[in-house]
């Protein structure tokens, strides 16, 4: 129905009254939110369940979208804040989880790559696995750079930071990714030089 | 910070766009000449081409159908704007300016400046004994009590004010 409408016009279509518009923006960005927020609460149900809240809490205060910025600026600012809600609300440390996690976590990769065959593990799928070990941190702001369609400017003020620190960062993650990358999948990374 | 970090900080500006145009010649004749720079640009370009083809998860496929029916149990607030009537706030801030101005406007019209005279604010004022007000300790408790009620309650506002501005960004 709203398909080929962009975001400013189905948000008017909402504010008008025609609620059943706002699946399209659901359709739309429900496997951005989602990633986003995975990379957040590390576990598919928490994800699920950030996702849909930062969805409730953008059609609650749809009015207040100003158009200012892009929609999914506004909508990412929405899911970055329910996250660390979520986060603080279950007592992660949202800088860092402890090594033994991630150790664990690379060992479940690992294992099922193995039973896999590791061969035949396309390097995509190396880079999302490589994401997944990285603090909550790293993998968000990797995320809203590379896939969330954010420019350095959007995501520094997605995640309430300057713009110079959003580059650190983005720098930092990048580093802290290729270590990963090269610690945990040597080959794969062979195979790109 | 090392020199390899410094590389990789450098050609990250550099595949990101971001690099001065001066460090982008610098950049370019570095790549073309230096081997280590060119091997070293090469990886992180694959490394961000792969980052940039990287796939999006996605959620169960009930998903947007658990949205809409979470939000059609409800209604869309009315934008902030709309009920935080600046005419009000901003009469308020007048009232206060105009009682503040008019205070003063009286204090100064009743001051007399010759050297010799006392005026009569100031005569009157010298008869009222203060000392009759604030010597008794359970006044005085009351007061700073007060003053840190109104200090908490202040805080409060404020303290309320940032979160919905956060809830709303």
């Amino acid at each position: 129905m709203s398909t080929g409408l962009n975001d400013n016009e189905i948000i008017s279509l909402v504010l008008s009254g025609n609620h059943q518009a706002y699946a399209g923006l659901v359709n739309r960005y429900q496997n951005y939110v989602f990633t986003l927020a995975l990379r957040m609460v590390k576990n598919r149900e928490d994800a699920e369940e950030v996702a849909q809240d930062a969805f409730i809490k953008a059609y609650k205060f749809l009015a207040d979208f100003k158009g200012n910025s892009k929609f999914t600026t506004w909508l990412y600012t929405i899911v970055n804040n329910t996250g660390i809600s979520f986060l603080r609300k279950k007592k992660l440390d949202i800088h860092s989880l402890d090594n033994d996690k991630v150790f664990e976590m690379a060992d479940s990769l690992d294992s099922g790559m193995r039973a896999d065959k590791v061969e035949q593990k396309s390097k995509l799928a190396m880079v999302n696995d490589a994401i997944t070990l990285l603090n909550p941190d790293d993998g968000q702001i990797i995320t809203l750079f590379y896939k969330a369609e954010q420019s350095l400017e959007e995501t520094a003020q997605v995640l309430g930071i300057e713009v110079n620190t959003a580059k650190v960062r983005l720098h930092r993650a990048r580093t802290r990714l290729k270590e990963k990358m090269e610690t945990y999948f040597p080959q794969e990374v062979k195979d790109l030089n | 910070m090392s020199t390899q970090q410094n590389t990789e900080e450098r050609l990250w500006n550099f595949i990101d766009g971001t690099a001065s145009t001066d460090e982008r010649t610098v950049i370019e004749q570095l790549v073309q000449t230096d081997a280590n720079w060119k091997a070293k640009y090469h990886e992180l370009l694959e490394v961000n081409k792969l980052l940039q083809s990287s796939e999006l998860e996605a959620p169960s496929l009930r998903f947007s159908k658990n949205v809409m029916e979470e939000i059609a149990k409800l209604h869309i607030a009315p934008a902030t704007k709309s009920y935080i009537n600046k005419k009000i706030i901003w009469g308020i801030g007048f009232f206060f300016i105009a009682m503040l101005i008019g205070i003063l406007v009286y204090g100064f019209g009743q001051m007399v400046f010759s050297s010799g005279e006392e005026s009569y604010v100031a005569k009157n004022l010298n008869k009222v004994d203060f000392s009759k007000f604030f010597n008794n300790t359970w006044i005085n408790a009351f007061m700073m009590i007060n003053v840190v009620l109104g200090l908490v309650l202040l805080d409060n506002y404020l303290s309320n004010k940032r979160k919905e501005f956060r809830k709303h960004h």
